[in-house]
C-alpha cells in the first residue's frame, strides 16, 4: 500500500479562525493513495476542525484544498459525499429506533420519491458491502438493538455506500473493547487493500503507531511533524502533542488499606429499558485504596455507579457506606453520609451549564453554612469558597462568575473534581473521570486520585480506558453483562486477561437479556 | 490557545449585554412602524392614532390609574410564573387558577361578611391563595405521579375552570332572585382598602412589594437556587441532592397561589361580584409578560405595564380615534410580537 505515492488529498495552508482562536493556523496535510494517515494530537489541537474543513463543514478562512490533483471547494458535506468522502464522527449519527437499512439510506434521493426505496434490494447492497469489507451487521436489525462497536460499523457502511474512497474517522476507538479496536484495526486494513485511504483522528499513541503508515501531528493549531509510523515511538510522539516531557506511568506507593468504606452486597439494578442491567454485584471498597472497576461500555457501570450514589432504585442487595446502609436513599442523604461522585456523565449529571462557576462550586452545600445563613445566600462566601477552588484546582475560567457551559471539557471536569474533593468525602466514586480530557489534565487528575487515596478515601474508580485502570488502581474489578467477572489484584493483573475478561469469554452482551 | 479563548467571550459579553438590554426597544419601535403601516391603510394618521394612544394611557390621573389597575393583576400572575418558568415548569393554567382564586375568595367573600372586616379581608384572600394553589395542586401531582405533561393539564384545566365559574353563576350561586348569571353582590366590607381619593389599591402596593420579594427568593435564598437548578436542567440538581419533585410542586403552587390572590383582588375591588368573564385574559397575559420581561421581576414589572398600557391605548384608539378594534388589537399583537422576535434574534446571535 505504501507503493502508491499519489497524494489524493492535499490541504495547504489552510486557515481556520473561530472567535478568540486560531484553531487551525496554516496546515499542510497530504493523504496518499492507499494510505491510513493518522491526525494525532490533544484536545482542541485543531484536528478535527481540519477534518471538518475537508468535509465541507466549515468553510476555512485560508488555504486551498486539493482533491487528486484539482482544487475544489465544498460549502457542504453534501457536495463532499458527492466527491467520494466519507466523515465517521466520534458521536454517531444513527436514528435508534431505525433498522441498519432505513439508517443507510437515510438522507440519500430514493429514485421512487415520494415512496421509499426497495428495501430488500437496499439490504441486498448493504450485504454486498459489508461483505467486501469484512463489516458483519445486520441490515434488518433495529439500530438501538446493536452494541457500540457494531453501531460503528453502520457508519463506515453508511459512508462505503454512499461510495466513499476516501473515509475520515475522529477518534473512533474511544468507545469499543481492546478486541474490538483490534477487529477495527483490521478492517482499516483491509479497507486500504481495496483501494480505500483513510484518515484517523486518534490522540491514542498506541493505536496510531499500530495501524498507521503516516503520522502528523498537531499541536495548538500548528503541525509539529509528519512522520512515518515506522521509526517513530510512543514517547517520542507524547513529546511532539504535549510540547515536554509527559510522566506516563502515575508514581504511587503500594496501598495501605484499612477499613471498608463502600460495601456492596448482591446489587441488582434495571437500565432504562427495564432490564437486568446490574445482576448481583458484591464489592467491598476500603479507606486507602483504589478498586478499578474496568469494562466496556454498556455493561452496568453507569447503572452500577447511579444505584451506588442514590440516582437509580436498586432491585434488591444493599449499599453501605461508612457502616450506614443507603440502599435506595436519596442522592442526598448518601452525600451527608461521605461519599462525594465524579458522574459518568458530566452533562447529564455533573455541571449546571447556565449557572456560574461558583455556583456549581457549591452546588450540594449551598444550603448548608456559611453559604447561606438565616436562610439568605451569602454570596460573598460562596465565591470566596468559589476563588479558592478554583486556584487550587487550576480551573482556567476568566471569573468565577463566568457560567460553567463555557468551560472547556478539562476545566469543566477540575471544576467538578474540585467540588466533590471540597465536600471532603470518604468514599468516591470516580465514573470515567478523565473521558475527553487531554495528557495535561489526565495527568492533573490521576495524581489528584493518587492524593486522595494516599489521604484514606476510599476511591472506586469505573473506567473504559484500561490503560487507567491498570495505572490507577490497587485492585481490579471486571465487570462484563452485569457481574463482576472477576476481582484481581492489580500488581497480578494482566491486560490480555482482562481484555478478554471484559470482551467476554462467554457472550456477555446485555440487551439479549430476559425481563 | 486555551487563554484568547477564554478572555474574548467576556469582552463580547459586555456589548451583547448592551445589545440585549437594547433589544426590547428596538423591537418595540419596528412594532410601531408596521403598526403605522396598517394605521395608513385603514385610512386613519398614525401619528394621531399614536398620540391617542399614549394618552389613553398615560394621558392623565384617570387614565394612569386605568393603567396602574391593569397592570396588578397581569404583573401578579407574571411574577408567580416567572418562578415557575425558572424552574422549568410551564404553568399554562394562570386563568384557571385566577378563576378558582376568585370562586374560594369570592365564597368566602359571600358568606362570611359578618367576619370583623381586617379579618375577613385577610381570610377572603387567603381563599383566593388556597384556590389557586388547590387548582394548580392538579397538575403538580398528575406530573409528579404520572409525568404527564404540565403544559396540557394546565391548559386543559383551564377551560373546566372558566366554565365551573360559569355554571355556579348561572345555578347554585346565582343571585336570589337575580335574572343575570352572577352572584350577589359582596358586602361592602369586602372592597380592599385603597388610597383616599383614588381607585388604587391595597392590591397594587402588595404587587410593587412582590417585585424585589421574588426577586429576593429567586436570588438570595436555597429555595430559589433549587428552582433555578431544576429549571437550568432537571438531572443535574437531583444528582445535586434537590428534590426534583417537591421543586416542581412548589413551583406550581407558588404561580398558582399567585393567579388566584389576582382572581380574588379584581373581583373583590372591580368586579364586586363572581361572574364569567372576570379576566380578560390575565392568566395568558402573565404567561407574556413573564417571557418579555425575560423571567426578571424588574423586567416583568416593566413589561406588565408596557403591555397594560397597550392594552388601554388600543382601547383608547378605538373609542376615540374611530380605528376599529381589531386593528387596534392587531397593532398591540404585533408591538409584543416584534419585541419578542427581536429579543430572540439577539439572544441567537450573541449565544
Amino acid at each position: 500500500m505504501t507503493e502508491s505515492r499519489e497524494p489524493i488529498v492535499e490541504m495547504r495552508g489552510i486557515v481556520k479562525r473561530f472567535p478568540g482562536v486560531v484553531a487551525n493556523a496554516s496546515i499542510d496535510f497530504t493523504l496518499y493513495d492507499g494510505e491510513i494517515h493518522a491526525l494525532l494530537g490533544e484536545n482542541g489541537a485543531g484536528k478535527t476542525t481540519l477534518m471538518n474543513v475537508l468535509y465541507g463543514l466549515y468553510q476555512p478562512d485560508g488555504g486551498t484544498v486539493f482533491l487528486r490533483g484539482r482544487q475544489v471547494h465544498f460549502s457542504s458535506a453534501r457536495q463532499a459525499i458527492q466527491h467520494r468522502l466519507g466523515m465517521v464522527h466520534q458521536h454517531f449519527m444513527l436514528v435508534e429506533p431505525f433498522t441498519v437499512a432505513e439508517n443507510i439510506v437515510l438522507g440519500i434521493p430514493s429514485p421512487r420519491e415520494p415512496l421509499t426505496e426497495d428495501m430488500t434490494e437496499v439490504c441486498r447492497r448493504i450485504e454486498q458491502v459489508s461483505e467486501q469489507y469484512k463489516l458483519r451487521v445486520s441490515p434488518e436489525a433495529p439500530v438501538w438493538t446493536l452494541s457500540v462497536g457494531e453501531q460503528q460499523r453502520v457508519e463506515i457502511l453508511k459512508a462505503l455506500y454512499r461510495g466513499a474512497e476516501i473515509l475520515i474517522l475522529d477518534e473512533p476507538t474511544a468507545v469499543l473493547t481492546p478486541q474490538e479496536v483490534d477487529e477495527l484495526l483490521e478492517v482499516l486494513r483491509h479497507m486500504t487493500g481495496e483501494g480505500k485511504s483513510i484518515i484517523l483522528i486518534s490522540h491514542k499513541l498506541g493505536e496510531v503507531l499500530a495501524v498507521s503508515d503516516r503520522i502528523t501531528v498537531l499541536r495548538d493549531g500548528h503541525v509539529v511533524d509528519t512522520v512515518p509510523a515506522e521509526g517513530t515511538n510512543r514517547e517520542t510522539l507524547a513529546r511532539m502533542m504535549v510540547g515536554r516531557d509527559v510522566v506516563m506511568k502515575v508514581s504511587k506507593e503500594p496501598s495501605t488499606p484499612r477499613d471498608v468504606a463502600l460495601r456492596l452486597g448482591g446489587v441488582r439494578a434495571r437500565n432504562d429499558r427495564g432490564l437486568i442491567a446490574v445482576d448481583g454485584v458484591s464489592l467491598d471498597v476500603r479507606e486507602g485504596e483504589i478498586l478499578g472497576v474496568a469494562g466496556v461500555a454498556g455493561n452496568g457501570q453507569a447503572e452500577l455507579e447511579e444505584v451506588i450514589t442514590g440516582l437509580r432504585k436498586a432491585e434488591s442487595g444493599t449499599v453501605e457506606v461508612c457502616g450506614q446502609d443507603v440502599t435506595n436513599a436519596s442522592p442526598r442523604q448518601v452525600g451527608e453520609c461521605g461519599l462525594a461522585h465524579i458522574p459518568s456523565d458530566r452533562y447529564r449529571r455533573g455541571l449546571l451549564p447556565d449557572f456560574s462557576v461558583a455556583e456549581n462550586l457549591v452546588l450540594q452545600r449551598v444550603d448548608k453554612p456559611p453559604f447561606t445563613r438565616m436562610h439568605r445566600l451569602n454570596w460573598q462566601a460562596i465565591r470566596r469558597e468559589a476563588k479558592r477552588l478554583v486556584r487550587d484546582f487550576d480551573v482556567r475560567t476568566p471569573s468565577v462568575q463566568a457560567s460553567a457551559g463555557k468551560l472547556s471539557g478539562g476545566n469543566a471536569q477540575k471544576m467538578i473534581l474540585a467540588r466533590e474533593l471540597a465536600r471532603a468525602p470518604q468514599v468516591l466514586v470516580a465514573a470515567q473521570p478523565t473521558r475527553g480530557l487531554d495528557v495535561s489534565a489526565v495527568e492533573f487528575v490521576h495524581r489528584t486520585l493518587v492524593e486522595r487515596r494516599n489521604a484514606g478515601v476510599a476511591i472506586l474508580l469505573f473506567s473504559t480506558e484500561l490503560d487507567e485502570i491498570m495505572a490507577l488502581s490497587d485492585r481490579i474489578a471486571v465487570m462484563c453483562g452485569g457481574r463482576i467477572v472477576d476481582t484481581l489484584d492489580a500488581s497480578e493483573a494482566d491486560v490480555e486477561q482482562i481484555g478478554l475478561m471484559m470482551g467476554g469469554v462467554d457472550p456477555c452482551r446485555l440487551g439479549e437479556e430476559d425481563l | 490557545m486555551t487563554a484568547t479563548a477564554e478572555s474574548k467571550p467576556a469582552q463580547s459579553s459586555a456589548d451583547a449585554s448592551v445589545l440585549s438590554a437594547a433589544a426590547p426597544i428596538l423591537g418595540a419601535i419596528i412594532g410601531v412602524l408596521i403598526g403605522a403601516l396598517l394605521i395608513l391603510l385603514a385610512g386613519a394618521n398614525p401619528i394621531e392614532a399614536y398620540i391617542t394612544m399614549v394618552r389613553g394611557a398615560f394621558g392623565g390621573g384617570r387614565q394612569i390609574t386605568e393603567t396602574v389597575l391593569k397592570t396588578a393583576p397581569i404583573l401578579m400572575i407574571g411574577l408567580g410564573l416567572t418562578a415557575a418558568f425558572r424552574a422549568r415548569v410551564w404553568n399554562i393554567g394562570g386563568e384557571g387558577q385566577y378563576y378558582i382564586g376568585a370562586l374560594i375568595g369570592g365564597l368566602v367573600a359571600l358568606y362570611l361578611a359578618h367576619l370583623p372586616r381586617p379579618l375577613l379581608l385577610v381570610v377572603m384572600c387567603l381563599g383566593g391563595v388556597v384556590g389557586g394553589i388547590l387548582w394548580a395542586m392538579v397538575p403538580a401531582l398528575l406530573k409528579v405521579r404520572t409525568g404527564m405533561n404540565e403544559i396540557i393539564s394546565t391548559l386543559m384545566l383551564n377551560y373546566v375552570a372558566i366554565l365551573l365559574m360559569e355554571y355556579l353563576v348561572r345555578g347554585p350561586l346565582q343571585e336570589p332572585g337575580g335574572f343575570l348569571p352572577t352572584s350577589a353582590k359582596f358586602d361592602p366590607a369586602t372592597r380592599l382598602p385603597s388610597l383616599p381619593g383614588t381607585r388604587i389599591h391595597a392590591g397594587v402596593g402588595f404587587v410593587l412589594l412582590l417585585v424585589p420579594l421574588v426577586y429576593y427568593l429567586l436570588w438570595y435564598t436555597p429555595l430559589g437556587f433549587r428552582l433555578r437548578a431544576v429549571g437550568s436542567r432537571d438531572s443535574v440538581a437531583q444528582y445535586a441532592g434537590i428534590n426534583v419533585e417537591r421543586a416542581i410542586v412548589t413551583a406550581l403552587a407558588m404561580s398558582g397561589g399567585l393567579a388566584g390572590l389576582a382572581g380574588i383582588m379584581e373581583v373583590a375591588t372591580i368586579h364586586t361580584r363572581l361572574k364569567g368573564g372576570i379576566s380578560g385574559g390575565y392568566g395568558f397575559s402573565g404567561i407574556l409578560v413573564a417571557l418579555l420581561g425575560r423571567m426578571n421581576p424588574l423586567g416583568v414589572a416593566v413589561a406588565s405595564l408596557f403591555f397594560a398600557a397597550l392594552v388601554i391605548g388600543a382601547e383608547t384608539m378605538h373609542v376615540v380615534a374611530g380605528l376599529p378594534p381589531e386593528l387596534a388589537d392587531a397593532i398591540q399583537a404585533i408591538i409584543v410580537l416584534s419585541v419578542l422576535a427581536v429579543d430572540a434574534l439577539v439572544k441567537k446571535r450573541s449565544g
